[in-house]
Protein backbone atom coordinates (compact mmCIF):
# COMPACT_ATOMS: atom_id res chain seq x y z
CA UNK A 1 0.00 0.00 0.00
CA UNK A 2 1.95 3.45 -1.35
CA UNK A 3 0.68 7.00 -0.09
CA UNK A 4 -0.72 7.38 -3.54
CA UNK A 5 -3.18 5.10 -3.71
CA UNK A 6 -6.56 6.40 -5.37
CA UNK A 7 -8.37 3.15 -4.19
CA UNK A 8 -9.88 5.07 -0.62
CA UNK A 9 -10.40 7.78 0.61
CA UNK A 10 -7.79 8.86 3.74
CA UNK A 11 -10.42 7.43 6.59
CA UNK A 12 -11.06 4.41 4.79
CA UNK A 13 -7.25 3.82 4.03
CA UNK A 14 -6.49 4.20 8.09
CA UNK A 15 -9.75 1.90 8.91
CA UNK A 16 -7.82 -0.84 6.50
CA UNK A 17 -4.10 -0.01 8.36
CA UNK A 18 -5.67 -0.66 11.73
CA UNK A 19 -7.50 -3.68 11.06
CA UNK A 20 -4.32 -4.90 9.44
CA UNK A 21 -2.26 -3.85 12.58
CA UNK A 22 0.59 -1.90 13.72
CA UNK A 23 3.13 -3.27 10.78
CA UNK A 24 1.13 -1.67 8.41
CA UNK A 25 1.21 1.41 9.98
CA UNK A 26 4.99 1.59 10.39
CA UNK A 27 5.54 0.65 7.07
CA UNK A 28 3.73 3.18 5.29
CA UNK A 29 4.72 6.26 7.11
CA UNK A 30 8.52 4.81 7.36
CA UNK A 31 7.57 4.44 3.16
CA UNK A 32 6.24 7.72 3.63
CA UNK A 33 9.10 9.54 5.64
CA UNK A 34 11.12 7.79 2.97
CA UNK A 35 9.80 9.37 0.09
CA UNK A 36 10.13 12.65 2.29
CA UNK A 37 13.76 12.23 2.41
CA UNK A 38 14.12 11.40 -1.05
CA UNK A 39 12.57 14.77 -1.81
CA UNK A 40 14.41 17.28 0.33
CA UNK A 41 17.31 15.37 -0.85
CA UNK A 42 16.64 15.93 -4.59
CA UNK A 43 15.62 19.22 -3.97
CA UNK A 44 19.23 20.13 -2.35
CA UNK A 45 20.87 18.27 -5.59
CA UNK A 46 18.33 20.33 -7.91
CA UNK A 47 18.94 23.57 -5.73
CA UNK A 48 23.00 23.05 -6.28
CA UNK A 49 22.38 22.20 -10.12
CA UNK A 50 20.10 25.06 -10.66
CA UNK A 51 22.58 27.04 -8.98
CA UNK A 52 25.69 26.46 -11.97
CA UNK A 53 22.77 26.77 -14.44
CA UNK A 54 22.93 30.54 -14.27
CA UNK A 55 26.23 31.27 -13.20
CA UNK A 56 26.41 34.87 -13.51
CA UNK A 57 23.10 35.67 -12.37
CA UNK A 58 23.69 33.64 -9.04
CA UNK A 59 27.45 34.39 -8.79
CA UNK A 60 26.62 38.25 -8.44
CA UNK A 61 24.17 37.60 -5.93
CA UNK A 62 26.57 35.68 -3.87
CA UNK A 63 29.69 37.85 -4.15
CA UNK A 64 26.93 40.73 -2.96
CA UNK A 65 26.13 38.43 -0.12
CA UNK A 66 29.54 37.75 0.75
CA UNK A 67 30.74 41.59 0.45
CA UNK A 68 28.35 42.14 2.88
CA UNK A 69 29.26 39.74 5.56
CA UNK A 70 32.98 40.15 4.76
CA UNK A 71 32.77 43.53 6.08
CA UNK A 72 31.51 43.65 9.58
CA UNK A 73 33.43 40.05 9.88
CA UNK A 74 36.41 42.41 9.09
CA UNK A 75 35.77 44.68 11.31
CA UNK A 76 35.93 42.60 14.37
CA UNK A 77 38.48 40.79 12.94
CA UNK A 78 40.56 43.83 13.31
CA UNK A 79 39.56 45.12 16.84
CA UNK A 80 40.27 41.16 17.72
CA UNK A 81 43.95 41.73 16.61
CA UNK A 82 44.02 45.34 18.23
CA UNK A 83 42.97 44.41 20.95
CA UNK A 84 45.79 41.58 21.01
CA UNK A 85 48.33 44.03 19.86
CA UNK A 86 47.49 46.61 23.27
CA UNK A 87 47.35 43.52 25.28
CA UNK A 88 51.24 43.82 26.69
CA UNK A 89 50.04 47.45 27.93
CA UNK A 90 46.51 47.43 28.80
CA UNK A 91 45.17 47.28 32.02
CA UNK A 92 48.34 47.71 33.57
CA UNK A 93 48.11 51.55 34.88
CA UNK A 94 50.57 52.55 37.81
CA UNK A 95 51.02 55.33 40.29
CA UNK A 96 54.13 57.38 40.19
CA UNK A 97 54.35 58.95 44.00
CA UNK A 98 56.66 62.24 43.58
CA UNK A 99 57.32 62.91 47.46
CA UNK A 100 58.79 65.79 48.99
CA UNK A 101 62.76 66.90 47.73
CA UNK A 102 63.27 67.18 51.50
CA UNK A 103 62.16 63.84 53.06
CA UNK A 104 64.81 61.92 54.37
CA UNK A 105 66.37 58.83 52.74
CA UNK A 106 65.35 56.26 56.24
CA UNK A 107 61.83 57.90 56.30
CA UNK A 108 61.33 57.11 52.26
CA UNK A 109 62.04 53.40 53.21
CA UNK A 110 59.84 53.11 56.21
CA UNK A 111 57.07 54.18 54.14
CA UNK A 112 57.91 51.98 50.79
CA UNK A 113 58.10 49.04 53.26
CA UNK A 114 55.00 50.25 54.38
CA UNK A 115 53.02 50.13 51.38
CA UNK A 116 54.68 46.73 50.31
CA UNK A 117 52.67 45.47 52.95
CA UNK A 118 49.70 47.35 51.96
CA UNK A 119 46.84 45.09 51.04
CA UNK A 120 45.97 47.42 47.27
CA UNK A 121 50.03 47.48 46.73
CA UNK A 122 50.94 44.53 44.00
CA UNK A 123 54.52 46.17 43.37
CA UNK A 124 56.80 49.03 44.85
CA UNK A 125 59.68 50.59 43.15
CA UNK A 126 61.80 53.07 44.17
CA UNK A 127 63.84 55.09 42.33
CA UNK A 128 65.64 57.37 44.15
CA UNK A 129 66.88 61.04 43.16
CA UNK A 130 70.35 59.70 42.11
CA UNK A 131 69.19 57.08 40.08
CA UNK A 132 66.05 59.21 38.78
CA UNK A 133 68.95 61.56 37.13
CA UNK A 134 71.12 58.89 35.72
CA UNK A 135 68.01 57.26 33.72
CA UNK A 136 66.90 61.16 32.74
CA UNK A 137 70.42 61.87 31.79
CA UNK A 138 70.70 58.43 29.31
CA UNK A 139 66.75 59.16 28.13
CA UNK A 140 67.43 62.96 26.81
CA UNK A 141 69.99 65.73 26.15
CA UNK A 142 68.31 67.56 28.45
CA UNK A 143 70.89 65.30 31.09
CA UNK A 144 73.95 67.45 30.15
CA UNK A 145 71.81 70.63 31.34
CA UNK A 146 70.81 68.85 34.61
CA UNK A 147 74.86 67.07 35.16
CA UNK A 148 75.79 70.57 35.34
CA UNK A 149 73.49 71.75 38.15
CA UNK A 150 74.74 71.87 41.07
CA UNK A 151 71.86 70.64 43.01
CA UNK A 152 69.52 67.43 41.77
CA UNK A 153 66.33 68.82 41.05
CA UNK A 154 64.68 65.52 41.07
CA UNK A 155 62.74 64.01 43.79
CA UNK A 156 62.44 60.74 44.70
CA UNK A 157 59.66 58.86 43.37
CA UNK A 158 57.77 55.05 43.97
CA UNK A 159 55.94 53.67 41.83
CA UNK A 160 53.36 51.40 42.49
CA UNK A 161 51.47 48.65 40.81
CA UNK A 162 48.01 48.30 42.13
CA UNK A 163 46.95 45.11 42.67
CA UNK A 164 42.94 45.96 41.48
CA UNK A 165 42.47 48.05 38.10
CA UNK A 166 39.46 49.16 38.05
CA UNK A 167 38.83 52.78 38.20
CA UNK A 168 37.22 53.51 41.74
CA UNK A 169 40.00 51.40 43.43
CA UNK A 170 43.00 53.20 41.49
CA UNK A 171 41.29 56.70 42.35
CA UNK A 172 41.26 55.86 46.56
CA UNK A 173 44.38 54.26 46.69
CA UNK A 174 45.80 57.81 45.31
CA UNK A 175 44.10 59.45 47.62
CA UNK A 176 44.99 57.77 50.68
CA UNK A 177 48.49 57.71 49.62
CA UNK A 178 48.24 61.44 48.68
CA UNK A 179 46.86 62.37 51.97
CA UNK A 180 50.33 60.93 53.41
CA UNK A 181 52.93 63.66 54.85
CA UNK A 182 55.57 62.85 53.14
CA UNK A 183 53.99 63.02 49.25
CA UNK A 184 53.95 65.31 47.57
CA UNK A 185 52.14 64.76 44.46
CA UNK A 186 50.62 61.26 42.85
CA UNK A 187 49.84 61.13 38.89
CA UNK A 188 47.95 58.30 37.82
CA UNK A 189 48.17 57.08 34.47
CA UNK A 190 44.79 55.82 33.76
CA UNK A 191 43.25 58.14 31.29
CA UNK A 192 44.86 56.50 28.07
CA UNK A 193 43.90 52.72 29.26
CA UNK A 194 40.19 54.59 29.71
CA UNK A 195 40.79 55.94 26.08
CA UNK A 196 41.39 52.63 24.88
CA UNK A 197 38.59 50.54 26.65
CA UNK A 198 36.59 53.22 25.18
CA UNK A 199 37.84 53.25 21.46
CA UNK A 200 37.61 49.30 21.45
CA UNK A 201 33.85 49.21 22.62
CA UNK A 202 33.07 52.08 20.22
CA UNK A 203 34.81 49.89 17.64
CA UNK A 204 32.75 47.10 18.73
CA UNK A 205 29.40 48.86 18.84
CA UNK A 206 30.50 49.86 15.64
CA UNK A 207 30.73 46.64 14.10
CA UNK A 208 27.86 45.05 15.76
CA UNK A 209 25.78 48.06 14.33
CA UNK A 210 26.87 47.65 10.96
CA UNK A 211 26.82 43.55 11.01
CA UNK A 212 23.04 44.20 11.28
CA UNK A 213 22.53 46.57 9.07
CA UNK A 214 24.08 44.93 6.44
CA UNK A 215 22.96 41.20 7.80
CA UNK A 216 19.76 43.36 6.57
CA UNK A 217 20.79 43.98 2.90
CA UNK A 218 21.42 39.81 2.97
CA UNK A 219 17.86 39.40 4.33
CA UNK A 220 16.81 41.51 1.36
CA UNK A 221 19.15 40.52 -1.95
CA UNK A 222 17.99 36.92 -0.62
CA UNK A 223 14.13 38.20 -0.42
CA UNK A 224 14.35 39.56 -3.48
CA UNK A 225 16.52 36.80 -5.71
CA UNK A 226 14.34 34.06 -4.15
CA UNK A 227 11.03 36.54 -5.27
CA UNK A 228 12.32 36.36 -8.55
CA UNK A 229 12.92 32.89 -8.97
CA UNK A 230 9.69 32.13 -7.98
CA UNK A 231 8.28 34.50 -10.74
CA UNK A 232 10.53 32.54 -13.04
CA UNK A 233 8.90 29.34 -12.02
CA UNK A 234 5.11 30.50 -11.73
CA UNK A 235 4.11 28.01 -14.69
CA UNK A 236 5.42 25.39 -12.61
CA UNK A 237 4.49 26.04 -9.32
CA UNK A 238 0.37 26.64 -10.73
CA UNK A 239 1.03 23.22 -12.11
CA UNK A 240 1.70 21.63 -9.35
CA UNK A 241 -0.82 22.79 -7.09
CA UNK A 242 -2.95 21.67 -9.59
CA UNK A 243 -2.21 17.82 -9.70
CA UNK A 244 -2.04 18.25 -5.40
CA UNK A 245 1.13 20.09 -4.41
CA UNK A 246 1.41 21.08 -1.00
CA UNK A 247 2.72 24.54 -0.03
CA UNK A 248 5.32 23.06 1.76
CA UNK A 249 6.27 20.80 -1.28
CA UNK A 250 6.52 24.21 -3.63
CA UNK A 251 8.63 25.93 -1.02
CA UNK A 252 11.00 23.56 -0.23
CA UNK A 253 13.34 23.80 -3.31
CA UNK A 254 13.36 27.56 -3.06
CA UNK A 255 14.66 27.31 0.94
CA UNK A 256 17.57 24.81 -0.52
CA UNK A 257 18.19 27.89 -3.14
CA UNK A 258 18.49 30.50 -0.14
CA UNK A 259 20.43 28.69 2.41
CA UNK A 260 22.19 27.95 -0.71
CA UNK A 261 22.84 31.80 -1.20
CA UNK A 262 23.20 32.41 2.30
CA UNK A 263 26.20 29.27 2.77
CA UNK A 264 27.89 30.12 -0.68
CA UNK A 265 28.09 33.76 0.76
CA UNK A 266 29.16 33.27 4.11
CA UNK A 267 31.99 30.97 2.41
CA UNK A 268 33.27 33.24 0.21
CA UNK A 269 33.09 36.25 2.70
CA UNK A 270 35.74 34.04 4.94
CA UNK A 271 37.96 33.43 1.43
CA UNK A 272 37.85 37.04 1.06
CA UNK A 273 38.64 37.83 4.57
CA UNK A 274 41.19 35.23 4.65
CA UNK A 275 42.84 36.14 1.46
CA UNK A 276 43.23 39.71 2.67
CA UNK A 277 44.87 39.14 6.07
CA UNK A 278 47.51 36.95 4.07
CA UNK A 279 48.02 40.18 1.55
CA UNK A 280 48.62 42.34 5.02
CA UNK A 281 50.52 40.25 7.46
CA UNK A 282 53.18 40.57 5.59
CA UNK A 283 53.42 44.74 5.81
CA UNK A 284 52.27 44.09 9.39
CA UNK A 285 55.07 42.21 10.52
CA UNK A 286 57.67 44.66 8.91
CA UNK A 287 55.93 46.91 11.08
CA UNK A 288 55.78 45.40 14.36
CA UNK A 289 58.89 44.07 13.99
CA UNK A 290 59.80 48.66 13.84
CA UNK A 291 58.73 48.55 17.27
CA UNK A 292 60.61 45.33 18.87
CA UNK A 293 57.13 43.43 18.62
CA UNK A 294 56.88 40.10 17.71
CA UNK A 295 53.33 40.75 16.77
CA UNK A 296 51.64 38.96 14.23
CA UNK A 297 48.41 39.08 12.18
CA UNK A 298 45.89 36.04 12.62
CA UNK A 299 43.27 35.17 10.23
CA UNK A 300 39.99 33.84 10.58
CA UNK A 301 39.95 30.33 12.18
CA UNK A 302 38.18 27.41 11.37
CA UNK A 303 35.83 28.00 13.48
CA UNK A 304 34.87 31.37 11.40
CA UNK A 305 34.70 29.48 8.58
CA UNK A 306 32.00 27.41 10.43
CA UNK A 307 29.92 29.90 11.81
CA UNK A 308 30.07 32.59 8.70
CA UNK A 309 28.83 29.83 6.91
CA UNK A 310 26.34 28.59 9.25
CA UNK A 311 25.02 31.86 10.19
CA UNK A 312 25.08 33.17 6.33
CA UNK A 313 23.30 29.96 5.72
CA UNK A 314 20.36 30.37 7.49
CA UNK A 315 20.00 34.15 7.32
CA UNK A 316 19.58 32.52 3.46
CA UNK A 317 17.07 30.18 5.14
CA UNK A 318 15.31 32.85 6.57
CA UNK A 319 15.21 35.19 3.58
CA UNK A 320 13.94 32.48 1.29
CA UNK A 321 11.57 31.81 4.01
CA UNK A 322 9.66 35.47 3.88
CA UNK A 323 10.09 35.46 0.24
CA UNK A 324 8.05 32.04 -0.32
CA UNK A 325 5.64 33.08 3.26
CA UNK A 326 4.74 35.93 0.96
CA UNK A 327 4.85 35.17 -2.64
CA UNK A 328 3.91 30.89 -2.70
CA UNK A 329 0.34 30.91 -1.14
CA UNK A 330 -0.44 34.41 -3.45
CA UNK A 331 -0.07 31.61 -6.53
CA UNK A 332 -3.48 30.53 -7.17
CA UNK A 333 -4.83 28.15 -10.38
CA UNK A 334 -7.28 30.20 -11.55
CA UNK B 1 -20.01 10.17 -7.42
CA UNK B 2 -20.46 14.18 -7.83
CA UNK B 3 -23.66 15.96 -5.96
CA UNK B 4 -24.34 19.58 -7.08
CA UNK B 5 -27.06 21.16 -4.83
CA UNK B 6 -28.36 24.39 -5.52
CA UNK B 7 -24.98 25.59 -6.14
CA UNK B 8 -24.30 29.38 -7.52
CA UNK B 9 -21.62 31.07 -8.17
CA UNK B 10 -20.86 34.72 -8.40
CA UNK B 11 -17.17 35.89 -9.31
CA UNK B 12 -15.63 38.60 -6.91
CA UNK B 13 -16.57 40.97 -9.80
CA UNK B 14 -20.23 40.46 -9.49
CA UNK B 15 -20.53 38.48 -12.98
CA UNK B 16 -23.15 35.43 -12.08
CA UNK B 17 -21.80 32.48 -13.41
CA UNK B 18 -24.00 29.52 -12.16
CA UNK B 19 -26.94 29.50 -10.78
CA UNK B 20 -28.98 27.11 -9.01
CA UNK B 21 -27.32 24.22 -10.29
CA UNK B 22 -28.07 20.43 -9.02
CA UNK B 23 -27.04 17.64 -10.63
CA UNK B 24 -25.91 14.42 -9.62
CA UNK B 25 -22.92 12.50 -11.14
CA UNK B 26 -22.71 8.28 -10.63
CA UNK B 27 -19.52 6.29 -10.47
CA UNK B 28 -18.41 5.24 -13.50
CA UNK B 29 -20.56 7.27 -15.53
CA UNK B 30 -19.17 9.10 -18.33
CA UNK B 31 -20.81 12.29 -18.69
CA UNK B 32 -20.36 15.61 -21.15
CA UNK B 33 -20.51 18.87 -20.21
CA UNK B 34 -21.82 21.73 -23.00
CA UNK B 35 -23.06 24.99 -23.62
CA UNK B 36 -22.73 28.11 -25.98
CA UNK B 37 -18.96 29.92 -24.34
CA UNK B 38 -19.78 31.79 -21.04
CA UNK B 39 -22.59 29.27 -20.28
CA UNK B 40 -20.54 28.23 -17.38
CA UNK B 41 -18.93 24.96 -18.56
CA UNK B 42 -15.02 25.95 -16.93
CA UNK B 43 -16.55 27.55 -13.96
CA UNK B 44 -18.46 23.92 -12.81
CA UNK B 45 -15.43 22.34 -13.59
CA UNK B 46 -13.27 24.57 -11.52
CA UNK B 47 -15.79 24.16 -8.62
CA UNK B 48 -15.39 20.39 -8.84
CA UNK B 49 -11.83 20.88 -8.69
CA UNK B 50 -11.18 23.22 -5.86
CA UNK B 51 -10.04 25.85 -7.78
CA UNK B 52 -13.23 28.36 -7.00
CA UNK B 53 -15.37 27.91 -4.23
CA UNK B 54 -19.38 28.00 -4.36
CA UNK B 55 -21.42 31.27 -3.61
CA UNK B 56 -23.85 29.09 -2.39
CA UNK B 57 -24.88 25.33 -2.42
CA UNK B 58 -23.42 22.32 -1.79
CA UNK B 59 -20.92 20.42 -3.71
CA UNK B 60 -20.38 16.56 -2.70
CA UNK B 61 -18.20 14.19 -3.99
CA UNK B 62 -17.69 11.08 -3.17
CA UNK B 63 -19.21 11.62 0.40
CA UNK B 64 -16.62 14.84 0.55
CA UNK B 65 -18.45 18.20 0.98
CA UNK B 66 -15.57 20.26 -0.54
CA UNK B 67 -17.58 23.37 1.20
CA UNK B 68 -15.99 22.22 4.43
CA UNK B 69 -13.12 21.65 2.67
CA UNK B 70 -9.54 23.31 4.35
CA UNK B 71 -7.39 25.24 2.27
CA UNK B 72 -4.63 23.23 3.72
CA UNK B 73 -6.47 19.72 2.35
CA UNK B 74 -7.11 20.94 -1.18
CA UNK B 75 -3.64 19.41 -2.21
CA UNK B 76 -4.82 15.94 -0.81
CA UNK B 77 -8.42 16.28 -2.01
CA UNK B 78 -6.58 16.94 -5.53
CA UNK B 79 -4.56 14.00 -6.08
CA UNK B 80 -7.82 12.23 -6.55
CA UNK B 81 -8.50 13.49 -9.16
CA UNK B 82 -7.30 13.52 -12.83
CA UNK B 83 -7.26 16.98 -14.23
CA UNK B 84 -6.91 17.70 -18.05
CA UNK B 85 -6.53 20.82 -19.23
CA UNK B 86 -7.20 22.69 -22.78
CA UNK B 87 -3.74 24.17 -22.94
CA UNK B 88 -2.10 20.74 -21.61
CA UNK B 89 -0.19 23.01 -19.19
CA UNK B 90 3.32 20.72 -19.96
CA UNK B 91 6.44 21.93 -18.87
CA UNK B 92 9.03 22.38 -21.28
CA UNK B 93 11.99 22.74 -19.16
CA UNK B 94 11.39 18.76 -18.41
CA UNK B 95 10.98 15.65 -20.07
CA UNK B 96 7.77 14.07 -21.07
CA UNK B 97 8.54 11.33 -18.48
CA UNK B 98 8.76 13.81 -15.51
CA UNK B 99 5.98 16.00 -16.53
CA UNK B 100 3.81 12.83 -16.36
CA UNK B 101 5.65 11.88 -12.93
CA UNK B 102 4.85 15.33 -11.64
CA UNK B 103 1.30 14.34 -9.84
CA UNK B 104 3.14 11.06 -8.54
CA UNK B 105 6.01 13.17 -6.86
CA UNK B 106 3.83 15.83 -5.98
CA UNK B 107 2.33 12.92 -3.37
CA UNK B 108 5.60 11.28 -2.34
CA UNK B 109 5.63 8.14 -4.34
CA UNK B 110 8.74 6.30 -4.05
CA UNK B 111 11.00 5.27 -7.32
CA UNK B 112 9.96 2.27 -8.17
CA UNK B 113 6.58 3.00 -8.17
CA UNK B 114 6.80 6.19 -9.84
CA UNK B 115 8.44 4.58 -12.61
CA UNK B 116 6.44 1.75 -13.18
CA UNK B 117 3.08 3.83 -13.00
CA UNK B 118 4.90 6.54 -15.09
CA UNK B 119 5.62 4.24 -18.13
CA UNK B 120 2.29 2.66 -18.05
CA UNK B 121 0.44 5.82 -18.04
CA UNK B 122 2.58 6.88 -21.06
CA UNK B 123 1.97 2.99 -22.74
CA UNK B 124 -1.87 3.48 -22.66
CA UNK B 125 -1.86 6.73 -24.58
CA UNK B 126 1.28 5.80 -26.62
CA UNK B 127 3.90 7.62 -25.93
CA UNK B 128 6.23 5.05 -24.54
CA UNK B 129 8.86 5.87 -26.80
CA UNK B 130 8.65 9.37 -26.53
CA UNK B 131 9.04 9.76 -22.62
CA UNK B 132 12.96 11.30 -22.70
CA UNK B 133 11.99 13.85 -25.45
CA UNK B 134 10.89 17.43 -24.04
CA UNK B 135 6.86 17.70 -24.51
CA UNK B 136 7.82 21.02 -26.99
CA UNK B 137 8.91 18.96 -29.86
CA UNK B 138 5.57 16.95 -29.81
CA UNK B 139 2.17 17.42 -32.23
CA UNK B 140 -0.43 19.61 -30.68
CA UNK B 141 -2.18 16.11 -29.83
CA UNK B 142 1.06 14.10 -28.29
CA UNK B 143 0.94 17.03 -25.98
CA UNK B 144 -2.90 16.64 -25.44
CA UNK B 145 -2.10 12.51 -24.64
CA UNK B 146 0.59 13.53 -22.22
CA UNK B 147 -1.65 15.89 -20.34
CA UNK B 148 -3.94 12.71 -20.36
CA UNK B 149 -1.16 10.75 -19.20
CA UNK B 150 -0.24 12.87 -16.64
CA UNK B 151 -4.11 13.21 -15.30
CA UNK B 152 -4.73 9.27 -15.17
CA UNK B 153 -0.58 8.36 -13.25
CA UNK B 154 -2.31 8.18 -9.94
CA UNK B 155 -5.07 6.51 -10.80
CA UNK B 156 -7.46 8.73 -10.50
CA UNK B 157 -11.57 7.81 -9.52
CA UNK B 158 -12.84 10.63 -11.09
CA UNK B 159 -11.07 12.14 -14.37
CA UNK B 160 -11.89 15.86 -15.46
CA UNK B 161 -11.68 17.72 -18.93
CA UNK B 162 -11.92 21.01 -19.87
CA UNK B 163 -12.17 21.20 -23.63
CA UNK B 164 -9.51 18.75 -24.39
CA UNK B 165 -10.03 18.52 -27.87
CA UNK B 166 -10.20 22.32 -28.55
CA UNK B 167 -6.93 22.77 -30.46
CA UNK B 168 -7.66 19.26 -32.04
CA UNK B 169 -8.73 18.13 -35.55
CA UNK B 170 -11.36 15.69 -35.96
CA UNK B 171 -9.60 13.02 -36.19
CA UNK B 172 -7.46 13.58 -33.45
CA UNK B 173 -10.19 14.88 -31.00
CA UNK B 174 -11.94 11.10 -31.95
CA UNK B 175 -8.80 9.47 -30.33
CA UNK B 176 -8.89 11.54 -27.39
CA UNK B 177 -12.51 10.54 -26.75
CA UNK B 178 -11.80 6.75 -27.17
CA UNK B 179 -8.67 7.32 -24.69
CA UNK B 180 -11.36 8.58 -22.48
CA UNK B 181 -13.88 5.93 -23.03
CA UNK B 182 -11.13 3.57 -22.07
CA UNK B 183 -10.70 4.71 -18.86
CA UNK B 184 -14.44 4.81 -18.28
CA UNK B 185 -14.31 1.40 -19.11
CA UNK B 186 -12.02 0.56 -16.26
CA UNK B 187 -14.54 2.07 -13.88
CA UNK B 188 -13.54 5.58 -13.85
CA UNK B 189 -15.75 8.84 -13.65
CA UNK B 190 -15.30 11.01 -16.70
CA UNK B 191 -16.86 14.20 -17.13
CA UNK B 192 -15.56 16.37 -20.27
CA UNK B 193 -16.98 20.14 -20.97
CA UNK B 194 -17.34 20.62 -24.86
CA UNK B 195 -18.97 22.56 -27.20
CA UNK B 196 -17.81 20.01 -29.98
CA UNK B 197 -21.48 18.60 -30.54
CA UNK B 198 -21.32 16.61 -33.41
CA UNK B 199 -18.53 14.62 -31.45
CA UNK B 200 -20.40 14.57 -28.15
CA UNK B 201 -23.66 13.33 -30.19
CA UNK B 202 -21.38 10.35 -31.26
CA UNK B 203 -20.32 9.46 -28.15
CA UNK B 204 -24.20 8.50 -26.86
CA UNK B 205 -23.46 9.65 -23.35
CA UNK B 206 -24.80 11.39 -21.12
CA UNK B 207 -24.90 15.17 -21.39
CA UNK B 208 -25.39 18.37 -19.09
CA UNK B 209 -26.29 21.62 -21.37
CA UNK B 210 -25.87 24.86 -19.27
CA UNK B 211 -26.93 28.37 -20.81
CA UNK B 212 -25.73 31.57 -18.96
CA UNK B 213 -25.46 29.39 -15.86
CA UNK B 214 -28.40 27.27 -15.77
CA UNK B 215 -28.68 23.98 -16.18
CA UNK B 216 -31.23 23.19 -19.25
CA UNK B 217 -30.50 19.83 -20.58
CA UNK B 218 -29.58 16.42 -18.94
CA UNK B 219 -30.09 12.84 -20.42
CA UNK B 220 -28.72 11.30 -23.85
CA UNK B 221 -29.45 13.33 -26.87
CA UNK B 222 -31.09 12.13 -30.00
CA UNK B 223 -29.33 12.45 -33.39
CA UNK B 224 -31.02 15.81 -33.77
CA UNK B 225 -28.63 17.11 -31.02
CA UNK B 226 -25.92 18.66 -32.85
CA UNK B 227 -27.57 20.95 -34.50
CA UNK B 228 -28.25 22.99 -31.12
CA UNK B 229 -29.27 22.00 -27.82
CA UNK B 230 -33.49 22.23 -26.95
N1 LIG C 1 -12.29 34.58 -12.83
C1 LIG C 1 -13.40 35.14 -13.27
N2 LIG C 1 -13.80 36.33 -12.78
C2 LIG C 1 -14.93 36.91 -13.18
N3 LIG C 1 -15.78 36.37 -14.08
C3 LIG C 1 -15.46 35.19 -14.59
C4 LIG C 1 -14.27 34.50 -14.23
N4 LIG C 1 -14.21 33.34 -14.90
C5 LIG C 1 -15.32 33.29 -15.65
N5 LIG C 1 -16.06 34.39 -15.47
C6 LIG C 1 -17.34 34.67 -16.11
O1 LIG C 1 -18.23 33.61 -15.80
C7 LIG C 1 -18.97 33.24 -16.94
C8 LIG C 1 -18.79 31.77 -17.23
O2 LIG C 1 -17.45 31.57 -17.62
P1 LIG C 1 -16.84 30.15 -17.95
O3 LIG C 1 -15.39 30.31 -18.14
O4 LIG C 1 -17.31 29.19 -16.93
O5 LIG C 1 -17.53 29.84 -19.35
P2 LIG C 1 -17.31 28.62 -20.31
O6 LIG C 1 -18.63 27.96 -20.45
O7 LIG C 1 -16.19 27.78 -19.85
O8 LIG C 1 -16.92 29.34 -21.65
P3 LIG C 1 -15.90 28.86 -22.80
O9 LIG C 1 -16.60 27.85 -23.63
O10 LIG C 1 -15.61 30.10 -23.58
O11 LIG C 1 -14.70 28.33 -22.13
C9 LIG C 1 -18.51 34.13 -18.08
O12 LIG C 1 -19.46 35.15 -18.25
C10 LIG C 1 -17.20 34.69 -17.62
O13 LIG C 1 -17.05 36.01 -18.05
MG1 LIG D 1 -14.26 27.30 -20.58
Amino acid sequence: MTSTSRNSSRPAAEARARKNGAVTIRARSLDRLYSWGWHHRQMAIEAWQRFFTTPMANGMTVLMIAIALALPAALQLGLANFQRAVAGWEGQPQLSVFLHKRASEAAVQTFADKLRLDPSVAEVTYISPQQALTEFQHSSKLGDALASMEINPLPAVLLLLPRNNDRDNLVALAERVNSTALVDSVVVDIAWVQRLAQLTTLGQRLSIGLAMLLALGVLLVVVNSIRLHIENRREEILVAKLVGATDAFVRRPFLYTGFCYGLFGGLLAWLLITVAITLLSGPVRGLASLYDSGFTLQGPDLGDLLSLGAGAGLLGLLGAWLAVARHISAIQPR
Amino acid sequence: MITFDNVNKRYPSGQDALGRVSLEIERAEMVFLTGRSGAGKSTLLKLLTAIERPSRGTILVSGHNLNRLRNSQIPYYRRNLGIVFQNHQLLFDRSVFDNVALPLSVAGCNRRELGRRVRAALDKVGLLQREKQNPIVLSGGEQQRVGIARAVVNKPRLLVADEPTGNLDPQLSAEVMQLFRQFNAVGVTVLVASHDLKLIARMGCRVLSLEAGHLIFDGVPDRDFAKGPA
